[in-house]
């Protein structure tokens, strides 16, 4: 065990952890932001997705000394209230059903935005084919992006 | 109607549930036809409750603050019955729906009867007894105000939280009434509103549920936290029926975090601080197991044992006709066998369950599609009295039949390993654990010898299924493994079709439309293959036979006509179809695919479902697309294979999923209809695989008689 030092969603924590235990359970089970969710261990689903300095990491297979001192989003630290233009389009469209993978993908999605200003159905289908959607909402998934575009844009 | 502030805590216990009795709290009797229709399809009846005659078992409650908040007994995978139910007892109570409150309902036998979510039954089951529920809470709400004025009954009316004096335009909120009307006797009858008068029911509202979900704050069955929680890993034996002989726990005692090792009768668990050290601790385990018969299990012998089945005599399902003398006289006559693979449930969210055992009763936290036999199954275990058993429902993530009802053998495995410690265990599987040691849709093959007459027409047809029974025998014949074929609907003069069982070692139940997920496809594909064989266009074919039900004729001439069937096609792009009855609803599914390098893709999915009267058709559009994607796993990549006793897929590298690029645009049309309400999750995923298999055999002239097609070089 030892003291790691991790930067989430803007707030400094100091946590006893063994390095090379995953982002993912460190998030859970030790700082107890249980958003990020657990679905296959191995970085296949995409269920874990936060963000790293901006970009999309499969936090499960992420030990949390690789990311001591760098800047971690989840969706916690998206938007507290929903605000973020993903979250509104989501809500918009009603993107969810079971609604366990989608803070991974709206994770994934945010990382999209933040390199592809307006991204085509291609695109988003490359950066989004690693979170699977069991119950299958990839269609709306795709149409929400879309709509971000847009609300981001102040165009709605 | 926007209700997307809706607060949502969906975390209720006993004491904030009976703390919340203030107001008007209106209990209702939600009816019988649930728990029979439960009976019919669990099939397990010593471990359920028989609903309480003339108790209430739902409730509503309105608040002096305005709020109001149904009670849902339901469980919510993603389906939607949170919502769906709402709207149906908002829709008569007249209430304001963007106060509108949607909680769990605490596990209580005595006032609930069997809690349970399975079978598409959630609309189905309260459709009418929630409407007359909230009609009961709007009359007292109504007398409540005509007493304060001291006015006729009649003179008052109810709308969107208040009720009106007619005569004088005075108002008085809900809110105000509430604990006045929580005084009045409930009345003997109330007037259900005419459907044409609905204004939530059937619309397009937002579910109560998004807004928690895209947050993070939606708590899932893992989500589970109690202050002192431990986490656990459970080593199970890799071979089916197979147990621990003996284990040595030193190196897994050493590593960093872990608790206790103990044995349980399903393995050996690792107790420790993070779940991360209980799985790293799980590594460390030595253990030696007694493998048992199970070691000899393959797919191959699986496969002898439906081979001989298929040629030993079955149970009689349908008959019409004389199918031998109708085959005797067919001008053309075709023999087949189809055969679909085992296959896993693969919810997104591993299986896991929270139990706190104390010495006097149990607190129990799960995403369970059975809250009541979940508590039975804990206090059974624990040696308490179910009272004593406190069961927190939480979201599911996923469900699929999973987490449904059966031996629940995940709530049984977390029960073993809290009874031996004083503070709440977390039980969570890795994907690996979920997908070896699941209760498997079973494999099924099903012979087929089908004939047509001198005009080419389908005319005589007989099916011989080899199923692993999972549902309820009855005269030889499991009712839901036959499910889709037993309901075929096409008039064939001459038609025979028999079941028999199949007995293996493989653990199966339900799993997203159980009996027709497999049955369909062998159905609508042989009768492509009859189509071919009598050179008959497959939707002519299927008009010409499907005369008798109106319905299904219906959603087939929406499909067809949507989707251009007929019409030119890009080069290359060829067309199938499909038709199903699933849970009540009548589907028809057109879809375009292209063969490439030996690949199919499939580029549109058209499709046309009457469901009878809809409470919500957004959630109705997402319940279609989402089958129909789930359908697409089953039909290309789903197949659990078996090794030495083993399931050799373990995770979603080998047991793939369809993905967001392979997703073809879906278009998908609604039946308006007044006809009683079907069920909704699993309509579309039977009926998408026949389609795009008879796409591919339009392509190609060969049939694909086994899943998944991934499997089959297209070249």
């Amino acid at each position: 065990m030892a003291a790691l030092k991790l930067q989430v969603n803007g707030e400094s924590h100091s946590i006893d952890a063994v390095p090379e235990m995953p982002l993912l359970w460190a998030i859970r089970d030790v700082l107890g932001l249980t958003g990020t969710k657990f679905g296959c261990g191995v970085a296949q689903c995409g269920a874990c997705t936060v963000q790293v300095d901006g970009k999309a990491v499969r936090s499960c297979i992420t030990p949390v000394k690789t990311v001591e001192g760098k800047k971690i989003t989840t969706i916690e630290g998206l938007s507290s209230d929903g605000s973020h233009p993903l979250q509104k389009a989501w809500i918009e469209i009603d993107v969810p059903q079971c609604g366990y993978c989608q803070s991974g993908q709206i994770m994934q999605a945010a990382a999209l935005l933040a390199t592809s200003a307006k991204p085509t159905d291609a695109e988003i289908d490359a950066a989004m084919r690693g979170n699977i959607c069991r119950c299958g909402t990839y269609q709306d998934i795709r149409k929400a992006i879309h709509r971000a575009v847009e609300l981001k844009g102040g165009k709605a | 109607m926007s209700t997307t502030a809706n607060p949502i805590r969906f975390d209720l216990t006993r004491r904030g549930f009976l703390g919340a009795a203030g107001g008007l709290l209106i209990g209702l009797v939600l009816p019988a036809r649930d728990a029979d229709a439960q009976k019919e399809l669990i099939g397990n009846p010593d471990r359920r409750t028989p609903a309480p005659a003339h108790r209430p078992n739902a409730y509503i409650h309105i608040g002096s603050d305005e709020s109001v908040t149904f009670y849902v007994t339901k469980s919510e995978m993603g389906q939607g019955p949170t919502t769906a139910c709402s709207q149906l007892l908002a829709e008569e109570l007249e209430c304001d729906w963007s106060k509108v409150r949607v909680d769990f309902a605490p596990v209580d036998p005595a006032l609930y009867g069997h809690q349970g979510t399975v079978g598409s039954q959630a609309v189905r089951s309260t459709w009418e007894p929630l409407r007359r529920a909230g009609a009961e809470a709007r009359e007292m709400l109504l007398q409540a105000a005509a007493n304060q004025w001291g006015v006729a009954r009649s003179q008052c009316r109810a709308e969107n939280g208040f009720v009106i004096n007619t005569a004088t335009s005075a108002r008085l909120s809900y809110g105000s009434l509430a604990e006045a009307a929580g005084k009045l006797p409930v009345p003997d009858s109330v007037t259900l509103k005419d459907p044409s008068q609905f204004k939530i029911v059937g619309k397009p509202v937002k579910r109560l549920d998004t807004v928690a979900k895209v947050t993070g704050k939606a708590q899932f069955g893992l989500d589970a936290r109690q202050p002192g929680m431990l986490y656990a890993s459970l080593e199970r034996c890799p071979v089916l029926g197979g147990k621990v002989a003996s284990f040595d726990a030193t190196k897994a005692k050493a590593v960093p975090g872990v608790k206790d090792v103990i044995q349980t009768p399903r393995g050996v668990a690792v107790i420790a601080e993070n779940t991360w050290a209980a799985m790293q601790g799980r590594k460390a385990l030595t253990v030696k197991f007694d493998e048992g018969e199970g070691a000899s299990v393959s797919t191959a012998t699986i496969g002898a044992t439906f081979t001989k089945r298929l040629s030993e005599t079955g149970a009689q399902v349908k008959k019409s006709g004389d199918v031998e003398a109708g085959l005797a006289k067919a001008a053309k006559k075709l023999t087949a066998t189809y055969e679909v693979p085992y296959l896993a449930h693969a919810m997104m969210e591993p299986l896991n369950c929270t139990v706190h055992a104390r010495e006097d009763g149990a607190e129990v936290w799960a995403s369970t599609q059975s809250p009541t036999s979940t508590r039975n199954v804990v206090a059974q275990e624990l040696g308490l009295p179910v009272e004593k058993v406190n069961v927190h429902s939480l979201f599911m993530g996923g469900g699929f039949g999973r987490r449904g009802e059966g031996e629940l053998d995940w709530v049984l495995e977390a029960a073993q390993i809290a009874k031996h410690f004083r503070v709440p265990v977390k039980l969570t599987n890795s994907r690996e654990d979920d997908m070896q040691h699941d209760y498997y849709r079973p494999g099924a093959q099903t012979a087929f010898t089908g004939g047509v007459d001198a005009d080419g027409w389908p005319s005589a047809l007989r099916a011989s299924i080899a199923c692993p029974s999972f549902g309820m025998m009855r005269d030889g014949v499991d009712g839901t493994a036959v499910n889709g074929l037993s309901n075929l609907s096409y008039e064939i003069p001459d038609l025979y079709i028999d079941y028999r069982d199949v007995n293996t070692i493989v653990p199966v139940a339900y799993w997203r439309a159980p009996g027709t997920s497999q049955n369909n496809y062998f159905a609508e594909c042989f009768f492509d293959e009859l189509c071919a064989l009598g050179g008959k266009d497959p939707v002519e074919a299927r008009r010409r036979l499907l005369g008798r039900t109106p319905r299904l004729l219906n959603v087939l001439n929406i499909a067809a006509e949507k989707s251009g069937w007929g019409t030119k096609l890009p080069a290359g792009h060829f067309r199938g179809v499909s038709v199903g009855i699933n849970v009540g609803a009548y589907v028809a599914i057109v879809a375009e695919v292209s063969i490439a390098a030996g690949k199919a893709r499939v580029h549109r999915v058209v499709c046309a479902v009457d469901f009878g009267s809809i409470v919500n058709p957004a959630i109705l559009k997402q319940q279609m697309e989402g089958g129909i994607v789930f359908g697409l796993t089953a039909a290309f990549k789903g197949e659990i294979t078996f090794e030495k006793g083993r399931a050799v897929q373990s995770n979603f590298h080998n047991y793939m999923m369809n993905r967001i690029d392979e997703t073809p645009l879906i278009e998908t049309f609604i039946v308006p209809s007044t006809e009683a309400p079907s069920g909704a999750g699993e309509v579309t995923n039977p009926s998408v695989v026949p389609s795009v298999v008879n796409a591919i055999f339009a392509a190609t002239k060969k049939p694909i008689r086994k899943l998944p097609i991934d499997r089959v070089s297209l070249a």
